[in-house]
C-alpha cells in the first residue's frame, strides 16, 4: 500500500468514526424529542434548532463536570471500563457497508471499513465483548448497588446474546455466507426480513437487551438500583457509558438494517457520479427508522422484572430461535435434494412444525411455581405439612 | 456447497441404542422424578440387551473404518462392547437394589449409566484420537455425577477430587493429541500409524504425544503415579457405581490403549515400552504394598485395581499383538471379579451409609455363609489363585511379558502378586477365621445373592475351561489395518 | 518490516506480558481481566495467521463467554477482594517450576527435533483453504470431522444433565424419607435440614 491508501484509509476510519459520533448525537436528540411527544410534552428546545444541539451541550457539560472516583474503587478498573464499554459498538460497525462505493483519485473506495469473510461472527464477536463494560464498571466501583446491576447485566447479556446469535445464523444459513457484502447482494430481490421475519424479531429483541436498551435495562434499573452500574460514575466517564449505549444502538440497528432490510439497497434515478449518494441516503433512512421503532418501544412499553427477563429468554426467545434455526435449514437443504418436490415438502414441515407447536405449547405453559403459590410447601416436602 | 458425508450409522449401531437409551431415560426421568425404578431399571437392561445384539452383528463385518475414518468395525471392538454391556447389567441391577433399598429414587441415574456406558462403546471402537478425548470426556462427567449420586460428604467430596483431578487428566490427554498432530498431520489411528512407520530415526514429538496419552489414559485406570484418586473415589462412591466404574472404565480404556499403543504409535512400541515397563511395575508394586495398609474393604479393593492395572499393562510391553488377547481375558476375569466382589461389599454394607471397616466382615462365614463364599471366590480371583480366572488371567500376560523379553518385569509381577495374596487372603480369614461382632446389619435379600451367582460362576468357569473365550479373544486381537 | 510483523511484534510481548501478569497478580479479577487480554491477543495471532474463523471463535467463545461468566462467578462467591490464600501444599511452588522448566525443555528439543508436520509439509493457505477460511473449516468440519462434532453434542447433554443433578440436590427433589435418612446427619452441610428445625427432629416416621 503506498501512501495514498494509507492517507485514504486513515480517512476512512475518520469518516466513520465521526460520523458515528455525529449519527449518536443526533439519535439522542431524536430519542428525546419522540418520547416527549409521547409524553405531550416539548422536549429539548433550546440549544440549536428545536434544540438539535443538545446532546453536544450535555456532552460539554460532563466534559467540565468533576470526575469522582470512590475511595472503594479499584483503580485502574474502574479507569478502563468505560472505554471497554464504548469501543465494541465502534468496532462491530467496521464491517457493516453503509453504500456502494466511489472512485476518487483513481481508486475504488468502498464505503465499508473491512468486508472480512467472517462478517456476521466479527459482530458477534464485538457484540459480545460489551459485556465488560458493563460487569467491570459495577464491580470495580466498590459499591453494592453497581455490583448488582453488574451482575443482573452480566446474566441477561450473556443470556440474550445466545437468542440473538440463532436469529444471526438462520439468516446466514439462508444466505450462506457471512460476507456482508455478499448478505446484500443476496438480498437483490426480496430482502430477508420477509423469509426471515421470525429471525428478524428474534434479533431485534435480542438486540434490544444487549444494548440495554428499555424495556430491558435492569442493569440500570433507577427504580431498584439507584443507576445500576454506573451509578458511582460522573464527568466524562459517565458521558463514555452513554456514548457507548448509543453507538452500540446505532451499530444493532445498522446490522438489522444490513442483515434484514436490504443494507443500501434502495430506489435512486441518477446514475454516475452522484450514483452513490441513493445507497447511502437510503441507508441511513432505514437505520433512522429501525431506531425510532427502538425508540416506540421504549416510549411505551414498562421494564420487566427480572426473573421474567431471564425466564422469557432462555425458556422461550432461544427455544424459538432453535426452532426457526431449523425450519431454515429445512427449507434451504430440501429444495437443494429434492428439487420442485422438497419445496412441496419444505412446506408441509413448516405447516406441520407450527401445527405440532401450537399443540404441544399449552403443555408448557403452567405457571412456575412460586408464582402458584406464594410461600408454599415446595414439592417433596408436603407429607410434613 | 460442500459433499455430504458418508454416514453409515449401523457402524455404531452398539453405541447409539446406548445413547438413545440414555436420551430416552432422561426425558423420562425429567417427567417421572419420583416415579418407581423398577420399569427405568428394566429399560437400562433392555437398551444392554439391543447394544449387545447390535455389537454381536457386528460380529461378522468386515475390518474397517467408518464415519470418514472415525470408528473402526472389528472384533476388538465387539467383545470390549459385550463385556461393558455385561458390566452394565450388573452395574444397572446393583444400582437399582441400593436406592430401591434406601427408597432413594434417583432415576437420573439409568440415563447416566446409559451414557456412560455409550461414551466407553465409542472409546472402544474409536479410531481417531478426537473421538478418543471426547469419548472419554463423556464416560468421565457422567461416572462423576454417578460418584455423587447421594448427595452425601463423602462420596460428594469423593465426586470433586475425581473431577478435578479428571479434568486434569483430560488436559495431558487433549495435549497428547496435539502432539500426535503435530508429529504426523493426523488425529486418525490409521493415519498415524502410517505416518509413523517407515520414517527413519527417533520421533520425539510423536513420543511426548504417545507418552501424554498414556498419561491421560493411565489417570482413567489408575495406573501408578495417577492413581491418586481411586482410593477416595471408589471408598466414597456408592458401592454399585463403584463396581460398575472399576470394571467398565478399565476394560474400555484398556482398549482403547491398544488402539493408541498397538497401532497409531506401533512403530514406537520400542521406544514406548519401557515407560510402559515402568508404569506397570510401579502399579504393581504400589498398589500390592499399600492395599496391605488398608483397614476398609472397598479402600484396600481400591488399591487391589491399581495393581491389577498394573498386570494388565505387563501385556503392553510385547509389541507383537499376542498380548492383545492376554489382556482382554484380563480384563474379563478382572471384571467379573471386581464386580462381584463390590456386589457382595454393597450387600454387606448395610444402606446408603456404608460401612465397609473390616470389622464389618469379621465372622461373615457364620452369619452370611453365601456372601463370604462369593467374596471369596472373587478375592481369589483377584489374588490369582487356581481353579479361578485370575491365575490363567495371570499366565496369560505374564507369558506376553516373558516373550517379549521383559523377565524383570515378570519377576515383580510374581512378587507382587503374593503380596495381593496376603492381603485378599487377609479378608477371607477374617470372614472364616474369626467370631462376628456387632449387629448384623447385610441385606437379607435373595435376589441379589442369585446375581452376584453369575460373575462367581464366571469366574471359576473360565479358570477350570479358559478354552471357550480364548479363541474368540485371539480373533479379536487380531488387528489389521 | 511488513505490517504483520509489526503487529506481531506489539501483539507478542503484550501476550506474554499477560500471561505472566495473570498469574502474578494476587487479586483474582485483575488475574481474570489479564487472561481476556491474553485470549485477545492469540485471537489477534490467529487472525496473523490467517485463520480469521479462529479468531472470531476464540473472542465469542472465550472472552465473550467464558471469561464473563469466570468473572459472574468471582463477583458472587465474593473471593475477589481477599489476599489469594498461601501455599497450601508443602513445596508446590517449587515443583510447578521445576516442571516447567522441564516442560519447556521437552517442548524444545522435540519440536526442534521433529519440527511439526514430520511426514509433509503443510499445504499452503490458499490450498487448504479453496473458497476462503469459514467455508474450508465448514468442509472439514461438517465433513470429516462430523462424527466427533455430532458426539460432542451428547457430551454437552451429559454435561448440562450432571450439572443439573447436581445442582437440584439442594431443593425439592429429596423425599421426605431421603431427609429423614439424612437428619441431623451431614445434610446440614448443605442447608437443608438444619438441626432442631421444625418437622426433622422427634418426628415419627411414616
Amino acid at each position: 500500500m503506498d501512501w495514498v491508501g494509507w492517507a485514504i484509509l486513515v480517512v476512512r476510519v475518520a469518516i466513520v468514526f465521526f460520523g458515528l459520533l455525529i449519527s449518536v448525537m443526533l439519535y439522542i436528540w431524536m430519542e428525546r424529542k419522540v418520547i416527549a411527544d409521547m409524553q405531550t410534552r416539548v422536549g429539548p428546545l433550546r440549544a440549536g434548532p428545536r434544540g438539535v444541539l443538545i446532546t453536544l451541550a450535555d456532552g460539554i457539560k460532563l466534559f467540565f463536570k468533576e470526575g469522582i472516583t470512590p475511595t472503594a474503587a479499584d483503580h485502574p478498573v474502574y479507569a478502563v471500563a468505560p472505554i471497554l464499554a464504548m469501543f465494541p459498538g465502534f468496532l462491530a460497525f467496521c464491517v457493516i457497508p453503509f453504500g456502494t462505493s466511489v472512485t476518487l483519485f483513481g481508486r475504488e473506495i468502498p464505503f465499508q471499513l473491512a468486508d472480512l469473510n467472517i462478517g456476521i461472527l466479527w459482530i458477534l464477536a464485538m457484540t459480545s465483548l460489551s459485556v465488560y463494560g458493563v460487569v467491570l464498571a459495577g464491580w470495580s466501583s466498590g459499591s453494592n448497588y453497581p455490583l448488582l446491576g453488574a451482575v443482573r447485566s452480566s446474566a441477561q447479556m450473556i443470556s440474550y446474546e445466545v437468542g440473538m446469535g440463532l436469529a444471526l445464523v438462520a439468516v446466514l444459513m439462508y444466505s450462506g455466507t457471512l460476507r456482508m457484502s455478499e448478505l446484500i447482494a443476496a438480498q437483490d430481490t426480496v430482502w430477508n426480513v420477509i423469509p426471515q421475519f421470525p429471525a428478524f424479531v428474534v434479533f431485534l429483541i435480542g438486540a434490544i437487551a444487549e444494548t440495554n436498551r428499555p424495556p430491558f435495562d435492569l442493569a440500570e434499573a433507577e427504580s431498584e438500583l439507584v443507576a445500576g452500574f454506573h451509578t458511582e460514575y460522573s464527568g466524562i466517564k459517565f458521558a463514555m457509558f452513554y456514548l457507548g449505549e448509543y453507538v452500540s444502538t446505532v451499530t444493532v440497528a445498522a446490522v438489522a438494517v444490513t442483515l434484514f432490510l436490504g443494507g443500501w439497497r434502495g430506489w435512486w434515478p441518477f446514475d454516475g457520479a452522484v450514483a452513490w449518494i441513493g445507497p447511502l441516503l437510503w441507508f441511513v433512512l432505514k437505520i433512522t427508522a429501525v431506531i425510532y421503532v427502538l425508540i416506540l418501544v421504549r416510549a411505551t412499553l414498562p421494564r420487566m422484572r427480572y426473573d421474567r427477563l431471564m425466564n422469557f429468554g432462555w425458556k422461550v426467545l432461544i427455544p424459538f430461535g432453535l426452532v426457526w434455526v431449523m425450519i431454515t435449514g429445512v427449507v434451504v437443504v430440501l429444495p437443494q435434494e429434492y428439487g420442485n418436490r422438497g419445496r412441496y415438502i419444505a412446506g408441509a414441515v413448516i405447516v406441520g412444525a407450527a401445527a405440532l407447536a401450537t399443540l404441544v405449547a399449552p403443555l408448557f405453559s403452567h405457571r412456575p411455581a412460586s408464582e402458584a403459590e406464594p410461600g408454599g410447601q415446595p414439592e417433596g416436602r408436603e407429607v410434613r405439612a | 456447497m460442500i459433499d455430504a458425508p458418508r454416514v453409515e450409522l449401523w457402524a455404531i449401531l452398539p453405541v447409539l441404542m446406548l445413547f438413545g437409551g440414555g436420551l430416552i431415560a432422561l426425558l423420562a426421568s425429567g417427567f417421572a422424578r419420583r416415579a418407581a425404578q423398577a420399569p427405568f431399571a428394566l429399560f437400562t437392561l433392555a437398551a444392554l440387551a439391543a447394544a449387545a445384539a447390535s455389537a454381536l452383528w457386528l460380529w461378522n463385518r468386515e475390518t474397517t473404518t467408518a464415519l470418514e475414518g472415525m470408528v473402526s468395525i472389528d472384533r476388538l471392538a465387539v467383545v470390549a462392547t459385550l463385556a461393558l454391556c455385561g458390566i452394565g447389567a450388573f452395574g444397572a441391577y446393583l444400582g437399582f437394589h441400593y436406592f430401591e433399598r434406601d427408597d432413594f429414587r434417583r432415576n437420573e441415574f439409568y440415563a447416566l449409566l446409559l451414557f456412560a456406558l455409550g461414551g466407553m462403546a465409542l472409546l472402544v471402537a474409536a479410531a481417531d484420537l478426537i473421538v478418543v478425548f471426547l469419548a472419554v470426556e463423556v464416560l468421565s462427567l457422567a461416572l462423576y455425577v454417578m460418584t455423587a449420586l447421594t448427595f452425601r460428604r463423602g462420596p460428594t467430596e469423593a465426586a470433586m477430587k475425581y473431577f478435578l483431578l479428571g479434568a486434569f487428566a483430560s488436559a495431558f490427554l487433549l495435549y497428547g493429541v496435539a502432539m500426535s498432530y503435530g508429529a504426523s498431520a493426523t488425529t486418525s489411528v490409521q493415519g498415524l500409524a502410517r505416518a509413523l512407520t517407515g520414517v527413519g530415526g527417533s520421533q520425539p514429538l510423536a513420543l511426548v504425544g504417545a507418552l501424554l496419552l498414556v498419561v491421560g489414559l493411565g489417570f482413567k485406570v489408575s495406573l501408578v503415579p495417577f492413581h491418586m484418586w481411586t482410593p477416595d473415589v471408589y471408598q466414597g462412591a456408592p458401592s454399585p457405581v463403584t463396581a460398575f466404574m472399576s470394571a467398565a472404565t478399565k476394560v474400555a480404556v484398556f482398549v482403547a490403549m491398544v488402539r493408541v499403543l498397538d497401532v497409531a504409535f506401533g512403530s514406537l512400541a520400542w521406544d514406548l515400552a519401557p515407560a510402559i515397563a515402568v508404569l506397570s511395575a510401579g502399579s504393581m508394586i504400589l498398589g500390592s504394598v499399600l492395599a496391605i495398609a488398608q483397614r476398609d474393604v472397598k479402600r484396600m479393593l481400591a488399591y487391589s485395581s491399581v495393581a491389577q492395572a498394573g498386570f494388565i499393562l505387563s501385556s503392553f510391553v510385547s509389541p507383537e499383538r499376542e498380548g492383545i488377547a492376554a489382556a482382554l481375558f484380563y480384563l474379563i476375569s478382572y471384571s467379573a471379579a471386581v464386580v462381584g466382589a463390590f456386589g457382595v461389599v454393597m450387600l454387606i454394607s448395610g444402606g446408603i451409609r456404608e460401612q465397609t471397616g473390616f470389622e464389618r466382615f469379621r465372622g461373615l462365614g457364620r452369619r452370611q455363609p453365601v456372601l463370604a463364599a462369593l467374596l471369596s471366590v472373587f478375592l481369589l480371583s483377584l489374588a490369582g489363585i487356581p481353579p479361578t480366572a485370575g491365575f490363567v488371567a495371570k499366565v496369560l500376560v505374564f507369558g506376553a511379558a516373558t516373550s517379549a523379553g521383559y523377565w524383570p518385569l515378570v519377576l515383580i509381577g510374581a512378587l507382587a502378586s503374593v503380596a495381593g495374596a496376603f492381603f485378599y487372603l487377609r479378608v477371607i480369614a477374617l470372614m472364616a477365621m474369626q467370631e462376628p461382632r456387632g449387629v448384623d446389619i447385610a441385606d437379607p435379600s435373595p435376589l441379589p445373592r442369585l446375581v452376584l451367582a453369575v460373575p462367581a460362576v464366571t469366574v471359576v468357569v473360565l479358570g477350570i475351561v479358559p478354552g471357550v473365550i480364548v479363541p474368540l479373544l485371539q480373533e479379536a486381537g487380531v488387528l489389521t489395518w | 518490516m511488513p505490517l504483520d510483523n509489526v503487529v506481531f511484534w506489539v501483539f507478542a510481548p503484550l501476550s506474554v506480558a499477560t500471561a505472566i501478569g495473570m498469574i502474578v497478580v494476587r487479586n483474582a479479577v485483575h488475574a481474570a481481566l489479564f487472561l481476556v487480554v491474553n485470549f485477545f491477543t492469540i485471537a489477534v495471532m490467529y487472525l496473523l495467521l490467517d485463520a480469521p474463523f479462529l479468531f472470531a471463535v476464540q473472542i465469542v467463545v472465550y472472552a465473550g463467554a467464558i471469561m464473563v461468566l469466570f468473572l459472574f462467578v468471582i463477583m458472587l462467591l465474593g473471593v475477589d477482594r481477599g489476599d489469594a490464600p498461601g501455599e497450601r501444599l508443602l513445596g508446590q511452588r517449587t515443583t510447578a517450576v521445576i516442571l516447567a522448566v522441564a516442560i519447556v525443555a521437552e517442548l524444545a528439543t522435540a519440536i526442534r527435533a521433529g519440527i511439526g508436520f514430520t511426514t509433509r509439509a503443510p499445504g499452503g493457505f490458499d490450498a487448504v483453504n479453496p473458497g476462503g477460511n469459514p467455508s474450508a473449516l465448514a468442509d472439514v468440519l461438517f465433513r470429516d470431522y462430523f462424527f466427533p462434532f455430532e458426539v460432542t453434542s451428547i457430551l454437552l447433554i451429559v454435561a448440562a444433565v450432571a450439572a443439573m443433578v447436581l445442582a437440584l440436590r439442594r431443593s425439592k427433589s429429596l423425599s421426605q424419607r431421603e431427609i429423614e435418612t439424612h437428619a441431623g446427619d451431614d445434610l446440614e452441610a448443605y442447608g437443608l435440614a438444619a438441626p432442631g428445625a421444625p418437622g426433622t427432629v422427634g418426628e415419627p416416621s411414616r
